[in-house]
């Protein structure tokens, strides 16, 4: 699972208001290198929420990305889009969790799979 | 060359994951006769609701190939083995897709609402009883229950809701689903249709249905809707529309669906005499 996805779930319980971001706990993260595609990156920075994705990119591990919500200008720099490249599509959660921010309940993630499936008293 | 479409020999399989069959394959063909205006769509996101073996999605992200402005592809299902199957799916192909194991887009929604641009999906549409619907492993991959809709009809709100506003969906569904009141239903929340593939076996009829969301006809249903209020604000006693309405309802139908011989005539006139539900 890479971080754009990360960035895209949230918690679908019943009742929960703020599903989102959900927690991560990683037990493996992998590296895929992909070929870099700057009109894409440009696209998805207008919708990715960006505090979410330094968290994520953190505890798995990467802590290159700027803190503060940068200004759309940053998509000119060659370098912010390799690291936005790199966050957003490159890291990916191979074994962990996905956490409910509110009600703490885990979603595992398995060979890279988010399992967001309910049990019936969740629905 | 490199195949425009997922090779039959190159798609993994379990025993309890749908195999393609004529539906996957006339999906894939409607994608494929689409393929100039997909390309210059430029779709940034994909989704595919129920992959299954992953001939689908395997061949809609072969068919975009490098699209320019790059496009990013998911794909969910119910089914664990489904999701493991595709996953080797595409492997095999060279293409990349993030999967999701969830009921339809549930997790998606929150966060995906308006962004999604092309949504594919060949649901379970096999008119079955009630209590076959969503049993484990292989037959909730085609138990629609009655009328074969119980699952269509959960898609299509949520379909709605995740495409953007250029977006495009692209449905199997089956004569018994019974498409003219699927796309009289979608018209009400603004969306345009047509049948991009046909095809009859020996058993079903199956249409691929696209649709899009079209300015004209959101205004129509806007229009209607205060038309609507403005009927019952006036306490008219009778709900039934006057002819003239209705006769015009037809005939914009006509031009804007295109609705084939067969729809018109498995077409039941009393729809014409209820109104449009509001809810
Ligand atoms: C008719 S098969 C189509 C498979 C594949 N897309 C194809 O065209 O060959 C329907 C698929 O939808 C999946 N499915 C059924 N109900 C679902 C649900 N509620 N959410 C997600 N997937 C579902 C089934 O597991 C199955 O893989």
């Amino acid at each position: 699972m890479k971080l754009l996805t990360h960035n895209m779930l949230s918690s679908n319980i019943k009742g929960v208001t703020n599903g989102f971001p959900l927690g991560i706990e990683a037990e493996k993260v992998i590296e895929r290198s992909v070929d870099m595609n700057p009109d894409f990156l440009k696209n998805m920075f207008s919708k990715i929420e960006w505090k979410p994705l330094v968290e994520a990119s953190r505890i798995m591990g990467y802590s290159d990305l700027p803190e503060d919500v940068p200004d759309s200008s940053v998509l000119d720099s060659e370098e912010f889009l390799r690291k936005f490249h790199h966050a957003l599509l490159e890291i990916h959660l191979e074994e962990g969790a996905l956490v409910c921010p509110q009600t703490g309940r885990k979603f595992p993630v398995n060979k890279g799979i988010p399992n967001m499936l309910l049990h019936e008293d969740e629905v | 060359m490199p195949s425009m479409i997922a090779q039959i020999r190159l798609v993994s399989s379990h025993p309890e994951v749908y195999e393609p069959c004529e539906d996957s394959f006339a999906l894939v063909d409607a994608l494929l006769a689409d393929r100039s205006k997909l390309l210059e769509h430029r779709p940034a996101l994909c989704l595919e609701i129920g992959c299954g073996s992953g001939y689908v999605i395997t061949s809609l992200a072969l068919i975009l190939g490098h699209v320019e402005g790059g496009a990013h592809y998911m794909a969910t299902d119910i089914n664990p083995f489904a999701i493991q199957v595709t996953s080797e799916t595409l492997e095999a192909h060279g293409v990349y897709a993030e999967l999701i194991r969830t009921d339809i887009a549930s997790g998606l929604e929150g966060r995906l609402g308006g962004s999604v641009d092309v949504i594919v999906c060949n649901p379970p549409y096999v008119p079955t009883p009630e209590d076959e619907v969503g049993r484990d492993g292989i037959a909730s991959s085609w138990a629609g229950g009655e009328n074969g809709r119980r699952v269509i009809d959960k898609i299509l709100p949520i379909a709605d809701n995740l495409l953007s506003e250029k977006g495009w969906l692209y449905m199997v569904l089956l004569t018994e689903n019974n498409p003219s009141e699927i796309c009289l239903h979608m018209r009400e929340k603004g969306y345009a249709s047509r049948i991009v593939v046909q095809r009859s076996t020996e058993e079903e009829t199956l249409h691929i249905v696209k649709f899009w969301r079209d300015s004209d006809i959101q205004l129509e249903t806007d229009e209607n809707r205060s038309k609507n209020r403005n009927v019952q604000l006036s306490k008219a006693n009778s709900l039934r529309f006057p002819f003239r309405r209705q006769a015009s309802i037809v005939v914009s139908l006509r031009q804007t669906f295109q609705v084939s011989a067969l729809f018109m005539n498995s077409w039941n006139i009393s729809d014409y005499d209820m109104p449009f539900s509001l809810a």
